[in-house]
Protein backbone atom coordinates (compact mmCIF):
# COMPACT_ATOMS: atom_id res chain seq x y z
CA UNK A 1 0.00 0.00 0.00
CA UNK A 2 1.22 3.52 0.69
CA UNK A 3 5.00 3.59 0.89
CA UNK A 4 7.33 6.34 1.98
CA UNK A 5 8.44 7.00 -1.58
CA UNK A 6 6.61 10.18 -2.53
CA UNK A 7 8.01 12.88 -4.80
CA UNK A 8 6.36 16.01 -6.12
CA UNK A 9 7.69 17.81 -9.19
CA UNK A 10 6.71 21.46 -9.00
CA UNK A 11 7.47 25.08 -8.43
CA UNK A 12 7.01 27.40 -5.41
CA UNK A 13 4.97 29.85 -7.49
CA UNK A 14 2.48 27.46 -9.07
CA UNK A 15 -1.10 27.45 -7.87
CA UNK A 16 -1.61 23.94 -9.16
CA UNK A 17 1.46 22.60 -7.38
CA UNK A 18 0.21 24.24 -4.20
CA UNK A 19 -2.96 22.18 -4.35
CA UNK A 20 -0.94 18.97 -4.26
CA UNK A 21 1.26 20.24 -1.43
CA UNK A 22 -1.70 21.25 0.73
CA UNK A 23 -3.25 17.81 0.25
CA UNK A 24 0.02 16.11 1.20
CA UNK A 25 0.31 18.31 4.30
CA UNK A 26 -3.28 17.57 5.32
CA UNK A 27 -2.48 13.87 5.26
CA UNK A 28 0.90 14.39 6.97
CA UNK A 29 2.73 12.72 4.10
CA UNK A 30 6.46 13.37 3.81
CA UNK A 31 7.62 13.92 0.29
CA UNK A 32 10.60 15.08 -1.70
CA UNK A 33 9.88 18.37 -3.43
CA UNK A 34 11.68 18.54 -6.78
CA UNK A 35 11.73 22.19 -7.80
CA UNK A 36 11.66 22.86 -11.52
CA UNK A 37 13.71 25.78 -12.86
CA UNK A 38 11.52 28.39 -14.48
CA UNK A 39 11.97 28.34 -18.24
CA UNK A 40 13.16 24.76 -18.57
CA UNK A 41 11.71 21.29 -18.08
CA UNK A 42 13.64 18.50 -16.38
CA UNK A 43 14.11 15.03 -17.88
CA UNK A 44 12.06 13.58 -15.04
CA UNK A 45 9.15 15.92 -15.76
CA UNK A 46 9.16 15.11 -19.47
CA UNK A 47 9.34 11.40 -18.70
CA UNK A 48 6.63 11.50 -16.01
CA UNK A 49 4.16 13.69 -17.89
CA UNK A 50 4.86 13.07 -21.57
CA UNK A 51 1.33 14.11 -22.61
CA UNK A 52 1.19 17.62 -21.14
CA UNK A 53 4.78 18.15 -19.88
CA UNK A 54 3.39 20.23 -17.01
CA UNK A 55 3.72 20.48 -13.25
CA UNK A 56 2.60 19.28 -10.76
CA UNK A 57 3.43 15.61 -11.09
CA UNK A 58 3.11 13.40 -8.05
CA UNK A 59 5.31 10.33 -8.18
CA UNK A 60 4.20 7.68 -5.71
CA UNK A 61 6.31 4.51 -5.61
CA UNK A 62 7.62 5.45 -9.07
CA UNK A 63 4.11 5.84 -10.52
CA UNK A 64 3.22 9.31 -11.81
CA UNK A 65 -0.11 11.06 -11.26
CA UNK A 66 -0.80 14.25 -13.24
CA UNK A 67 -3.32 17.13 -13.14
CA UNK A 68 -3.67 18.94 -9.81
CA UNK A 69 -7.31 18.14 -9.01
CA UNK A 70 -6.75 14.50 -9.94
CA UNK A 71 -3.65 14.43 -7.71
CA UNK A 72 -5.65 15.84 -4.76
CA UNK A 73 -8.33 13.17 -5.22
CA UNK A 74 -5.67 10.48 -5.54
CA UNK A 75 -4.00 11.60 -2.30
CA UNK A 76 -7.38 11.49 -0.54
CA UNK A 77 -8.02 7.94 -1.77
CA UNK A 78 -4.54 6.44 -1.45
CA UNK A 79 -4.15 7.73 2.13
CA UNK A 80 -7.79 7.49 3.12
CA UNK A 81 -7.03 6.26 6.60
CA UNK A 82 -4.78 9.18 7.55
CA UNK A 83 -5.83 12.75 8.22
CA UNK A 84 -9.21 14.29 7.42
CA UNK A 85 -11.24 13.40 4.32
CA UNK A 86 -10.49 15.89 1.57
CA UNK A 87 -13.56 15.20 -0.58
CA UNK A 88 -16.99 15.51 1.08
CA UNK A 89 -18.54 12.15 1.93
CA UNK A 90 -21.91 12.46 0.19
CA UNK A 91 -21.91 11.79 -3.58
CA UNK A 92 -24.05 14.88 -4.25
CA UNK A 93 -21.74 17.16 -2.27
CA UNK A 94 -18.77 15.61 -4.11
CA UNK A 95 -20.41 16.37 -7.45
CA UNK A 96 -21.03 19.99 -6.43
CA UNK A 97 -17.43 20.37 -5.21
CA UNK A 98 -16.15 18.95 -8.51
CA UNK A 99 -18.44 21.25 -10.47
CA UNK A 100 -17.12 24.39 -8.79
CA UNK A 101 -13.50 23.19 -8.99
CA UNK A 102 -13.98 22.78 -12.76
CA UNK A 103 -15.62 26.23 -12.95
CA UNK A 104 -12.68 27.78 -11.13
CA UNK A 105 -10.18 26.25 -13.57
CA UNK A 106 -12.19 26.65 -16.79
CA UNK A 107 -13.72 30.09 -16.24
CA UNK A 108 -12.59 32.04 -13.19
CA UNK A 109 -8.87 31.39 -13.59
CA UNK A 110 -8.95 32.06 -17.34
CA UNK A 111 -10.55 35.47 -16.75
CA UNK A 112 -8.12 36.19 -13.91
CA UNK A 113 -5.11 35.39 -16.02
CA UNK A 114 -6.40 37.47 -18.91
CA UNK A 115 -6.16 40.56 -16.68
CA UNK A 116 -2.39 40.00 -16.64
CA UNK A 117 -2.15 39.23 -20.35
CA UNK A 118 -4.58 41.88 -21.59
CA UNK A 119 -3.45 44.30 -24.26
CA UNK A 120 -4.78 47.76 -23.53
CA UNK A 121 -7.31 49.24 -21.13
CA UNK A 122 -10.51 48.04 -22.84
CA UNK A 123 -9.47 44.40 -22.74
CA UNK A 124 -8.40 44.77 -19.13
CA UNK A 125 -11.74 46.34 -18.15
CA UNK A 126 -13.65 43.46 -19.77
CA UNK A 127 -11.49 40.89 -17.98
CA UNK A 128 -11.98 42.68 -14.65
CA UNK A 129 -15.76 42.69 -15.13
CA UNK A 130 -15.69 38.95 -15.88
CA UNK A 131 -13.72 38.19 -12.74
CA UNK A 132 -16.10 40.38 -10.68
CA UNK A 133 -19.08 38.44 -11.97
CA UNK A 134 -17.55 35.01 -11.47
CA UNK A 135 -16.27 35.89 -7.99
CA UNK A 136 -19.84 36.85 -7.05
CA UNK A 137 -20.93 33.37 -8.16
CA UNK A 138 -18.23 31.86 -5.96
CA UNK A 139 -19.48 33.91 -3.00
CA UNK A 140 -22.93 32.34 -3.48
CA UNK A 141 -21.34 28.92 -3.96
CA UNK A 142 -19.55 29.32 -0.64
CA UNK A 143 -22.79 30.05 1.18
CA UNK A 144 -24.43 26.97 -0.42
CA UNK A 145 -21.54 24.56 0.01
CA UNK A 146 -20.35 25.55 3.48
CA UNK A 147 -23.81 25.03 5.07
CA UNK A 148 -22.89 27.37 7.90
CA UNK A 149 -19.45 25.81 8.47
CA UNK A 150 -16.17 27.71 8.05
CA UNK A 151 -15.10 26.01 4.80
CA UNK A 152 -16.45 25.10 1.34
CA UNK A 153 -16.13 21.50 2.48
CA UNK A 154 -19.11 21.91 4.80
CA UNK A 155 -16.91 20.86 7.72
CA UNK A 156 -14.52 22.44 10.19
CA UNK A 157 -11.48 21.59 8.09
CA UNK A 158 -10.39 22.54 4.59
CA UNK A 159 -11.31 20.25 1.72
CA UNK A 160 -11.20 19.78 -2.04
CA UNK A 161 -12.96 22.96 -3.10
CA UNK A 162 -11.21 25.08 -0.46
CA UNK A 163 -7.91 23.82 -1.87
CA UNK A 164 -9.02 24.35 -5.49
CA UNK A 165 -9.82 28.03 -4.91
CA UNK A 166 -7.61 28.86 -1.96
CA UNK A 167 -4.42 27.99 -3.83
CA UNK A 168 -5.14 30.99 -6.04
CA UNK A 169 -5.23 33.51 -3.19
CA UNK A 170 -1.60 34.61 -3.55
CA UNK A 171 -1.97 35.19 -7.30
CA UNK A 172 -5.35 36.82 -6.76
CA UNK A 173 -3.65 39.40 -4.54
CA UNK A 174 -0.99 39.99 -7.24
CA UNK A 175 -3.69 40.54 -9.88
CA UNK A 176 -5.59 42.88 -7.54
CA UNK A 177 -2.43 44.97 -7.14
CA UNK A 178 -1.85 45.03 -10.91
CA UNK A 179 -5.46 45.87 -11.76
CA UNK A 180 -5.85 48.36 -8.91
CA UNK A 181 -9.08 46.57 -8.07
CA UNK A 182 -10.14 44.37 -5.15
CA UNK A 183 -12.13 41.25 -5.96
CA UNK A 184 -12.28 39.92 -2.42
CA UNK A 185 -13.77 42.61 -0.29
CA UNK A 186 -15.77 42.71 2.98
CA UNK A 187 -18.68 44.54 1.37
CA UNK A 188 -18.91 42.68 -1.95
CA UNK A 189 -17.84 39.20 -0.88
CA UNK A 190 -18.13 39.09 2.91
CA UNK A 191 -18.18 35.30 3.26
CA UNK A 192 -15.31 34.69 0.83
CA UNK A 193 -13.17 37.39 2.47
CA UNK A 194 -13.48 35.77 5.88
CA UNK A 195 -12.95 32.33 4.37
CA UNK A 196 -9.78 33.54 2.60
CA UNK A 197 -8.26 34.65 5.89
CA UNK A 198 -9.14 31.36 7.57
CA UNK A 199 -7.73 29.42 4.63
CA UNK A 200 -4.42 31.29 4.55
CA UNK A 201 -3.97 30.77 8.28
CA UNK A 202 -4.60 27.04 8.13
CA UNK A 203 -1.53 25.10 9.30
CA UNK A 204 -1.52 23.01 6.11
CA UNK A 205 -1.45 26.19 4.00
CA UNK A 206 0.51 28.86 5.86
CA UNK A 207 4.03 27.43 5.42
CA UNK A 208 3.67 27.11 1.65
CA UNK A 209 1.64 30.19 0.64
CA UNK A 210 4.21 32.28 -1.26
CA UNK A 211 5.06 35.80 -0.09
CA UNK A 212 3.12 38.35 -2.12
CA UNK A 213 6.14 40.55 -2.93
CA UNK A 214 8.12 37.55 -4.16
CA UNK A 215 5.14 36.39 -6.23
CA UNK A 216 4.56 39.88 -7.64
CA UNK A 217 8.21 40.05 -8.71
CA UNK A 218 7.87 36.66 -10.38
CA UNK A 219 4.61 37.70 -12.07
CA UNK A 220 6.28 40.74 -13.60
CA UNK A 221 8.87 38.42 -15.18
CA UNK A 222 6.28 36.02 -16.57
CA UNK A 223 3.71 38.66 -17.56
CA UNK A 224 5.63 41.79 -18.57
CA UNK A 225 3.32 44.77 -18.21
CA UNK A 226 2.80 47.47 -20.77
CA UNK A 227 2.97 50.13 -18.10
CA UNK A 228 4.35 49.72 -14.55
CA UNK B 1 -38.84 5.24 -2.24
CA UNK B 2 -38.20 5.16 -5.98
CA UNK B 3 -35.55 7.47 -7.37
CA UNK B 4 -36.69 10.17 -9.74
CA UNK B 5 -34.08 10.63 -12.44
CA UNK B 6 -34.45 13.18 -15.23
CA UNK B 7 -31.93 13.88 -17.97
CA UNK B 8 -32.06 17.17 -19.87
CA UNK B 9 -30.22 16.40 -23.06
CA UNK B 10 -29.86 17.00 -26.80
CA UNK B 11 -29.79 13.93 -29.02
CA UNK B 12 -26.53 14.57 -30.99
CA UNK B 13 -24.54 15.64 -27.93
CA UNK B 14 -21.52 13.40 -27.37
CA UNK B 15 -21.52 14.69 -23.79
CA UNK B 16 -25.16 13.77 -23.18
CA UNK B 17 -24.40 10.32 -24.59
CA UNK B 18 -21.96 9.73 -21.73
CA UNK B 19 -24.63 10.22 -19.11
CA UNK B 20 -27.19 8.14 -21.02
CA UNK B 21 -24.69 5.27 -21.24
CA UNK B 22 -23.78 5.48 -17.54
CA UNK B 23 -27.45 5.36 -16.52
CA UNK B 24 -28.10 2.42 -18.87
CA UNK B 25 -25.06 0.57 -17.52
CA UNK B 26 -26.57 0.86 -14.05
CA UNK B 27 -30.09 -0.11 -15.25
CA UNK B 28 -31.43 3.16 -13.88
CA UNK B 29 -34.80 4.21 -15.27
CA UNK B 30 -34.74 7.84 -16.31
CA UNK B 31 -36.98 10.42 -17.92
CA UNK B 32 -35.15 11.67 -21.04
CA UNK B 33 -36.18 15.24 -21.91
CA UNK B 34 -35.05 16.57 -25.27
CA UNK B 35 -33.98 20.21 -25.12
CA UNK B 36 -34.06 22.93 -27.76
CA UNK B 37 -30.72 24.65 -27.37
CA UNK B 38 -31.80 27.64 -29.44
CA UNK B 39 -34.82 28.20 -27.25
CA UNK B 40 -33.75 27.10 -23.80
CA UNK B 41 -36.45 25.82 -21.46
CA UNK B 42 -37.08 27.29 -18.00
CA UNK B 43 -36.08 24.00 -16.39
CA UNK B 44 -32.70 24.01 -18.15
CA UNK B 45 -32.02 27.61 -17.12
CA UNK B 46 -33.10 26.86 -13.56
CA UNK B 47 -31.15 23.63 -13.18
CA UNK B 48 -27.94 24.85 -14.84
CA UNK B 49 -27.92 28.59 -14.14
CA UNK B 50 -24.13 28.85 -14.40
CA UNK B 51 -23.62 27.38 -17.90
CA UNK B 52 -27.18 26.87 -19.29
CA UNK B 53 -25.84 23.72 -20.97
CA UNK B 54 -26.86 20.11 -21.38
CA UNK B 55 -26.61 17.45 -20.16
CA UNK B 56 -28.20 18.11 -16.77
CA UNK B 57 -28.92 15.15 -14.54
CA UNK B 58 -31.69 15.83 -12.04
CA UNK B 59 -31.77 13.24 -9.25
CA UNK B 60 -34.68 13.57 -6.84
CA UNK B 61 -34.96 17.24 -7.76
CA UNK B 62 -31.26 18.04 -7.35
CA UNK B 63 -29.22 18.94 -10.45
CA UNK B 64 -25.75 17.60 -11.30
CA UNK B 65 -23.97 19.32 -14.19
CA UNK B 66 -20.99 18.45 -16.41
CA UNK B 67 -21.04 15.03 -18.09
CA UNK B 68 -17.97 13.38 -16.55
CA UNK B 69 -18.98 14.63 -13.10
CA UNK B 70 -22.38 13.03 -13.77
CA UNK B 71 -20.73 9.72 -14.77
CA UNK B 72 -18.73 9.66 -11.55
CA UNK B 73 -21.82 10.62 -9.53
CA UNK B 74 -23.85 7.82 -11.15
CA UNK B 75 -21.07 5.35 -10.33
CA UNK B 76 -21.07 6.44 -6.67
CA UNK B 77 -24.85 6.49 -6.19
CA UNK B 78 -25.44 3.11 -7.88
CA UNK B 79 -22.30 1.16 -7.01
CA UNK B 80 -23.83 -2.31 -7.07
CA UNK B 81 -23.76 -3.03 -10.79
CA UNK B 82 -21.20 -2.48 -13.59
CA UNK B 83 -18.61 -0.31 -11.84
CA UNK B 84 -17.54 2.46 -14.20
CA UNK B 85 -14.34 3.46 -12.42
CA UNK B 86 -11.71 1.08 -11.03
CA UNK B 87 -11.47 0.72 -7.25
CA UNK B 88 -7.68 1.09 -7.11
CA UNK B 89 -6.74 4.77 -6.49
CA UNK B 90 -3.92 4.78 -9.06
CA UNK B 91 -6.09 3.21 -11.78
CA UNK B 92 -8.83 5.73 -10.96
CA UNK B 93 -6.37 8.59 -11.33
CA UNK B 94 -5.28 7.22 -14.71
CA UNK B 95 -8.90 6.93 -15.89
CA UNK B 96 -9.65 10.49 -14.80
CA UNK B 97 -6.50 11.77 -16.48
CA UNK B 98 -7.60 10.34 -19.82
CA UNK B 99 -11.18 11.52 -19.34
CA UNK B 100 -9.78 14.99 -18.73
CA UNK B 101 -7.52 14.68 -21.82
CA UNK B 102 -10.52 13.75 -23.97
CA UNK B 103 -12.45 16.72 -22.60
CA UNK B 104 -9.61 19.17 -23.20
CA UNK B 105 -8.58 18.00 -26.64
CA UNK B 106 -11.07 16.06 -28.75
CA UNK B 107 -14.03 18.42 -29.20
CA UNK B 108 -12.11 21.51 -30.32
CA UNK B 109 -10.13 19.81 -33.08
CA UNK B 110 -13.04 17.57 -34.13
CA UNK B 111 -15.20 20.62 -34.63
CA UNK B 112 -12.71 22.08 -37.10
CA UNK B 113 -13.06 19.01 -39.34
CA UNK B 114 -16.59 20.10 -40.28
CA UNK B 115 -16.81 23.65 -38.98
CA UNK B 116 -13.79 25.18 -40.72
CA UNK B 117 -12.47 25.57 -44.23
CA UNK B 118 -9.14 25.60 -46.04
CA UNK B 119 -5.99 25.78 -43.94
CA UNK B 120 -7.87 25.95 -40.64
CA UNK B 121 -9.72 22.75 -41.51
CA UNK B 122 -6.52 20.98 -42.58
CA UNK B 123 -4.78 21.97 -39.35
CA UNK B 124 -7.82 20.79 -37.39
CA UNK B 125 -7.85 17.41 -39.16
CA UNK B 126 -4.15 16.94 -38.51
CA UNK B 127 -4.49 17.75 -34.81
CA UNK B 128 -7.60 15.59 -34.48
CA UNK B 129 -5.80 12.56 -35.94
CA UNK B 130 -2.79 13.15 -33.68
CA UNK B 131 -5.07 13.20 -30.64
CA UNK B 132 -6.84 10.03 -31.76
CA UNK B 133 -3.47 8.35 -32.29
CA UNK B 134 -2.44 9.25 -28.74
CA UNK B 135 -5.67 7.69 -27.49
CA UNK B 136 -5.19 4.66 -29.75
CA UNK B 137 -1.72 4.03 -28.35
CA UNK B 138 -3.19 4.31 -24.83
CA UNK B 139 -5.78 1.68 -25.81
CA UNK B 140 -3.09 -0.61 -27.24
CA UNK B 141 -4.34 -4.13 -27.72
CA UNK B 142 -6.81 -3.99 -24.86
CA UNK B 143 -10.52 -4.62 -25.37
CA UNK B 144 -11.45 -1.41 -23.58
CA UNK B 145 -9.40 1.50 -22.24
CA UNK B 146 -9.57 0.09 -18.72
CA UNK B 147 -8.69 -3.44 -19.82
CA UNK B 148 -11.31 -6.17 -19.72
CA UNK B 149 -14.17 -4.02 -18.49
CA UNK B 150 -16.02 -1.19 -20.20
CA UNK B 151 -15.72 1.98 -18.15
CA UNK B 152 -15.13 5.66 -17.65
CA UNK B 153 -12.64 6.37 -20.44
CA UNK B 154 -14.64 4.37 -23.00
CA UNK B 155 -17.72 6.30 -21.93
CA UNK B 156 -15.83 9.61 -22.22
CA UNK B 157 -14.83 8.91 -25.84
CA UNK B 158 -17.53 6.73 -27.39
CA UNK B 159 -20.00 9.57 -28.06
CA UNK B 160 -17.49 11.04 -30.52
CA UNK B 161 -17.52 7.70 -32.38
CA UNK B 162 -21.09 8.41 -33.49
CA UNK B 163 -19.77 11.57 -35.13
CA UNK B 164 -16.80 9.90 -36.86
CA UNK B 165 -18.56 9.30 -40.18
CA UNK B 166 -19.68 12.93 -40.21
CA UNK B 167 -16.13 14.14 -39.55
CA UNK B 168 -14.88 11.90 -42.35
CA UNK B 169 -17.52 13.04 -44.80
CA UNK B 170 -17.26 16.77 -44.17
CA UNK B 171 -13.52 16.69 -43.56
CA UNK B 172 -12.86 14.40 -46.49
CA UNK B 173 -10.54 11.99 -44.73
CA UNK B 174 -10.56 8.47 -43.30
CA UNK B 175 -10.22 7.90 -39.58
CA UNK B 176 -10.01 4.13 -40.06
CA UNK B 177 -6.97 4.50 -42.33
CA UNK B 178 -5.14 6.34 -39.55
CA UNK B 179 -6.55 4.66 -36.44
CA UNK B 180 -7.86 1.18 -37.25
CA UNK B 181 -7.64 -0.07 -33.65
CA UNK B 182 -9.75 2.82 -32.43
CA UNK B 183 -12.42 2.06 -35.03
CA UNK B 184 -12.40 -1.60 -33.94
CA UNK B 185 -12.80 -0.42 -30.33
CA UNK B 186 -15.72 1.79 -31.36
CA UNK B 187 -17.47 -1.14 -33.05
CA UNK B 188 -16.96 -3.32 -29.97
CA UNK B 189 -18.42 -0.66 -27.68
CA UNK B 190 -21.34 -0.07 -30.04
CA UNK B 191 -22.34 -3.71 -29.52
CA UNK B 192 -22.93 -3.06 -25.82
CA UNK B 193 -26.61 -2.56 -25.07
CA UNK B 194 -26.04 0.66 -23.09
CA UNK B 195 -24.12 2.19 -25.99
CA UNK B 196 -26.48 0.95 -28.70
CA UNK B 197 -29.39 2.54 -26.82
CA UNK B 198 -27.56 5.84 -26.32
CA UNK B 199 -25.78 6.62 -29.59
CA UNK B 200 -27.68 8.05 -32.55
CA UNK B 201 -27.17 6.61 -36.04
CA UNK B 202 -24.20 8.08 -37.86
CA UNK B 203 -26.53 8.85 -40.77
CA UNK B 204 -28.67 11.05 -38.57
CA UNK B 205 -25.59 13.01 -37.45
CA UNK B 206 -24.47 13.42 -41.08
CA UNK B 207 -27.88 14.91 -41.94
CA UNK B 208 -27.71 17.15 -38.88
CA UNK B 209 -24.33 18.79 -39.62
CA UNK B 210 -25.52 21.14 -42.40
CA UNK B 211 -28.33 22.29 -40.12
CA UNK B 212 -25.82 22.92 -37.34
CA UNK B 213 -23.58 24.87 -39.69
CA UNK B 214 -26.51 27.06 -40.64
CA UNK B 215 -27.30 27.71 -36.98
CA UNK B 216 -23.70 28.75 -36.36
CA UNK B 217 -23.61 30.84 -39.52
CA UNK B 218 -20.93 28.67 -41.13
CA UNK B 219 -21.24 28.04 -44.85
Amino acid sequence: MATDDVKLIGSWASVFVMRARIALHLKSISYEFLQETFGSKSELLLKSNPVHKKIPVLIHADKPVCESNIIVQYIDEAWNSSGPSILPSHPYDKAIARFWAAYIDDKWFISLRSILTSQGEEEKKTAIAEVEESTELLEKAFVDCSKGKPFFNGTDHIGYLDIALGSFLGWLRVVELDAGHKFLDESKTPSLSKWAERFCNDPAVKPIMPEITKLDEFARKVFPRQQS
Amino acid sequence: MADEVILLDFWPSMFGMRTRIALEEKNVKFDYREQDLWNKSPILLEMNPVHNKIPVLIHNGKPVCESLIQVEYIDEVWPGVNPLLPSDPYQRAQAKFWGDYIDKKVYASARLTWGAKGEEQEAGKKEFIEILKTLESKLGDKIYFGGETFGYVDIALIGFYSWFEAYEKFGNFSIEAECPKLIAWGKRCAERESVAKSLPDSEKIIKFVPELKKRFGIE
